[in-house]
Formats: structure tokens, sequence, C-alpha cells
């Protein structure tokens, strides 16, 4: 079942450069996928309209039934209660602790707190931080912080998690530790993943499907395993 | 009821942060402080100077003289042709011996010489008021034309200067009002969308996990409500207190006993209840505003 459909899109910023020239992607239910290019391919601007952060020019992007193309920007938080995104800088609010960063999410969407300290718990148990729930960020190392904000972005159940370099920050064995974490999601909870990265150690070991972005246009789509570490992708 | 959980979520988020963003909360509280200090100042004086100019323009009369030799039945008359003009607010009737006695008081040399004239040289007349300041010269005229009435005075000349004095003075002083109520607007909002853009984190992120627009506003709606109505207790002290010690130093009146102040009781509770008003909308709109510029992809 296709949970994103991506056709003939197009991404020309105010500036004029062109992000995205007739883009056409289809990624289904439960999916893990990673997305490559060079900085500046047009990757990220990819992963952007995905979550609503960038509008398309022309062509439409479905994810979960939701035209992004056509969202309005009072109604972008209809699509983002369905997506959990993560970023290269983990975004927490530092003045919160770990359990607060995680519950603000929740408790911003009106839920009742009854409701909302269990599937809290549960959210840090996943990532396995439940002995540092009462830090606060500046405690944590950056692992530790990524596994909060990965903890943060699944705890509403979404269908769609979005990580846009999640490992761009941390250190070789740290990243394979939020990998698994990625992974162990995917496989678990059935959350299909999108994740774009720079790291091809990690592209190659986990062979999933991979899409190549270049220059705004999809370069290569290679279903499971297929891939072996591309000349144009330049390590980071 | 999610509604209603939002709503008390964001009142006490709005009261923790502004206590987390504390130095922040002092800058926008000591900004509206002092300008709605100098709002409060501009009110008492304009409503002082409208108060002012209205008693004065209510002292403006017209004097119309009856012909020399009048009978009673023409005073009747004239009477009855006054009580047809509908811009009159009020007239009273000053008989030759009535000015007689008044000028006799005046001065000894007036007495002396009323004294020596056998027959009283003076005339019987009206005092007019008028409704509406800028009727005197219609009123006057039509009075004028009258059979039995010989002339009629309005203090032609200076009269228009001073109405026209008073009506610049009053438009000036609530352009005044008007423009420092907006600087007011102004410097709140600013100082408040500084506290917001140290801030825009926070509504990023709230804007990644989903919530909507007005959840996100509303904390910051009443972040600023709460910093409006802390900014506006110290300038409502010191109107209420200040005006009510000035009133009390110069007994109620200006320079002689023609300038009479506003009474501060009521009035002081106005102006009290204005700069309330203006510091709580004015710290509203401010957060909305500088919420706004971050809602926005």
């Amino acid at each position: 079942m296709k949970l994103i459909q991506v056709s003939n899109c197009y991404k020309v910023y105010k500036n004029g450069t062109t992000a995205l020239a007739d883009l056409n992607v289809t990624i289904d239910k439960g999916e893990f996928v990673f997305v490559i290019g060079s900085t500046g391919s047009g990757k990220s601007t990819f992963i952007k309209t995905l979550y609503r952060e960038e509008k398309p020019t022309k062509g439409s992007v479905i994810v979960g039934g939701i035209n992004v193309a056509k969202l309005r920007n009072s109604k972008v938080y209809k699509l983002r209660r369905k997506i959990g995104v993560v970023f290269q800088d983990f975004k927490l609010l530092p003045k919160l602790t770990v359990y607060e960063n995680i519950a603000f999410a929740l408790e911003s969407l009106g839920m009742e707190s009854k409701a909302i300290r269990p599937q809290v718990l549960k959210a840090i148990e996943k990532v396995g931080l439940k002995e540092k729930a009462r830090n606060f960020p500046n405690q944590l190392s950056g692992g530790e912080q990524q596994r909060v904000a990965i903890a943060r972005a699944i705890v509403n159940n979404p269908k769609l998690l979005i990580c846009d370099e999640p490992t761009g920050n941390l250190d070789p064995d740290t990243s394979k530790e939020i990998m698994k974490i990625l992974e162990n999601i995917n496989q678990e909870l059935g959350t299909t993943i999108i994740m774009a990265t720079h790291d091809k150690d990690i592209v190659n070991r986990m062979k999933k499907r991979v899409l190549v972005i270049e220059n705004g246009v999809l370069a290569g789509d290679y279903l499971k395993g297929s891939y072996k570490a591309h000349e144009s992708i330049k390590n980071s | 009821m999610k509604a209603l959980r939002i709503l008390s979520r964001s009142i006490r988020d709005s009261f923790k942060s502004v206590g987390r963003n504390f130095s922040l909360s002092i800058a926008a509280i000591t900004c509206s402080t002092i300008t709605l200090i100098l709002v409060a100042i501009s009110i008492i004086l304009t409503y002082n100077v409208q108060e002012i100019t209205l008693s004065l323009e209510r002292e403006l009369t017209v004097v119309a003289y009856v012909k020399k030799d009048s009978e009673d039945a023409n005073i009747r008359t004239i009477k009855k042709e006054l009580d047809q003009i509908p811009e009159i607010d009020k007239y009273v009737f000053k008989s030759k011996e009535e000015w007689k006695a008044e000028m006799k008081n005046e001065s000894e040399t007036l007495n002396t010489t009323l004294d020596y004239l056998e027959e009283n040289p003076l005339l019987d007349s009206f005092i007019i008021t008028v409704k509406n300041v800028n009727d005197l010269k219609g009123v006057t005229e039509k009075v004028r034309s009258y059979e039995f009435i010989s002339s009629a005075e309005y203090g032609e000349g200076m009269v228009e200067n001073l109405v026209g004095a008073f009506d610049i003075i009053s438009k000036g002083t609530m352009v005044i009002v008007i423009a420092l109520i907006l600087v007011t607007a102004f410097l709140i909002s600013n100082t408040i969308k500084l506290t917001i853009f140290s801030r825009k984190n926070e509504i990023e992120i709230m804007r990644l996990v989903g919530t909507s627009n007005t959840a996100i506003r509303l904390p910051f709606i009443f972040e600023g409500f709460i910093l409006g109505i802390l900014g506006s207790i110290i300038p409502i002290l010191v109107t209420i207190y200040g005006y009510i010690i000035l009133y009390d130093k110069l007994g109620g009146h200006i320079i002689s006993n023609i300038i009479t102040l506003v009474q501060p009781f009521n009035f002081i509770f106005f102006v009290a209840l204005i700069l309330l008003g203006v510091g709580c909308i004015v710290g509203m709109f401010g957060s909305y505003r500088a919420v706004r510029k971050y809602l926005k992809i």
C-alpha cells in the first residue's frame, strides 16, 4: 500500500534555483528508505516537502492521503500529527527534561494528562533512556539527545518517520546505535522510515531501498541491498 | 474538553514562561510602564483642556439691548420670539435698574455720574446663552433683526479667535493621545517580539510535532495579556495617587477660579481602566503579531 506518492514534483525557489525537477517517487507503507545525494542535489528539499516545510511549486506530493502541495499553512498541523521528524541538531527544548520534552508533543495536541504518561514512558523505553527521564538535554550525550528526539517523534505513533541526517553529528559507534533503534522501530511498529544521509557506511551496511537524488531528479532507485556506494556520494 | 485542556495548559504555560524568561519579561513590563505613564499624563491633560474649553465656551453670551422706552408688552413679544429660537439654551432678562445697580457698585466715578443724571440712560437687555458656541453669530443676527431690539453683541472677532484656538487645542491634544497610544503599541509589541524571537525554536518544535497554530499562539497571547496587566499596575497607581495629590494641592483650580480641574473621582478610575485596557490589548496584539511571523513558511 502506498504511503507516499510524489508525481511530477517541481520546486523552484524565489531566487530562481531549481531544487526539484519532475521528481516521481512512490514509497509503500512499512518501507525503510535512504535518500542520498550530494550537497545541493535537492535531497533536503525533497525531505522538506514531505513534511510541508517547503511547498512544491508544481506537481503533487501525497503523504498518507494528504496532498501536501495543496495544504494550507493553517492546516499543516494535520499532516504533522501523522509524521515524526528527527533532525541532525536534535531540536530539543533545553529548559525541559527528557520526559517533558517528549510529553510536550502530546500536551500540545490537547491529550489528557492521564493518557500522556504511559505513552511517553513507552517511547522512552523504546529508545532505552528510562534512567535519564529526569535529565535535561545538556546532561546528555549527542547520541542520547538524538534518542530523545526519536522518542518525541514516535510518541504519537506516526505512520511515517522522517529523519534528516540524524547521524550527521554523531560518531560511528553512536550512529550504529541510532540506526539499530530506527530499524527496530521500523520492524516492530511498522513505521515507514525515510532517512536522508551522507553516511555511505550506514547505507551499505543496512541494505535497504536507496533513492539517489542528483540535480533535483531521481538519478537512481535501488531496491533492497542492490545498492553499493556510488561515486557521486561524497563522504561527509 | 480538548479545547479546554489546551486553554488551561496555555494559561499555565504563559505564567511559567513569564517567570522563565524573567529578564525579557521585565524589559517588556518596564517598557509598557513608561509608555503607559505618558499615555496617562496625556489623557489627563486632554480631558482637562477639553473641560476647560467647554466651561469657557459656556461663559460666552449674546447681549441684546431693548429699544429705549419699550413697554412691557414689547418685552413680552421679544420673550416669545426668543422662545422660538431652538439654538438658545437659556436667556435672562436684565432691566436697566439692575444694570445701574451693578455699574454703581463697580466704581466710585460711575456711581456719582449715574447719580447726577436724572434719568437712567441705560437700556433693558436680554443675556442669551446658546447651546453651541458656533451658533453665537447666527443667533445674534436673528435677534438684531427684531423690531424692539436696538442692538445685539457677542464680542465679534474675539469670540471667533477664542473658539478657533480652543478647537485647535482640543484637536491637537487628541492627536497627541492617539499618537502616544500608537507609539506605545509599537514599543510594547516590539519588546514582546524580542522575547518571542528568543523562543522561535520552541515555536518551530511546536509546529513540528503538529500543534495547531491557534494552540501555539494561545500561550503567547496570554503571556502578552499578563505582561500588559503587570505593565499597567504602576501607571495606574501613579495616575490615581498623582492626580488626587495634584488636585488637592491646587485646590481644584489652575491660575484663577475660572479654570477648574476635572473632579478626581470616577475620572481617575476611568483613566485607570483605559490604561489597563490599552496595556492588555496592546500586549495581546503584540504577541499575536510577533508569533504570526514564525507561523509562516
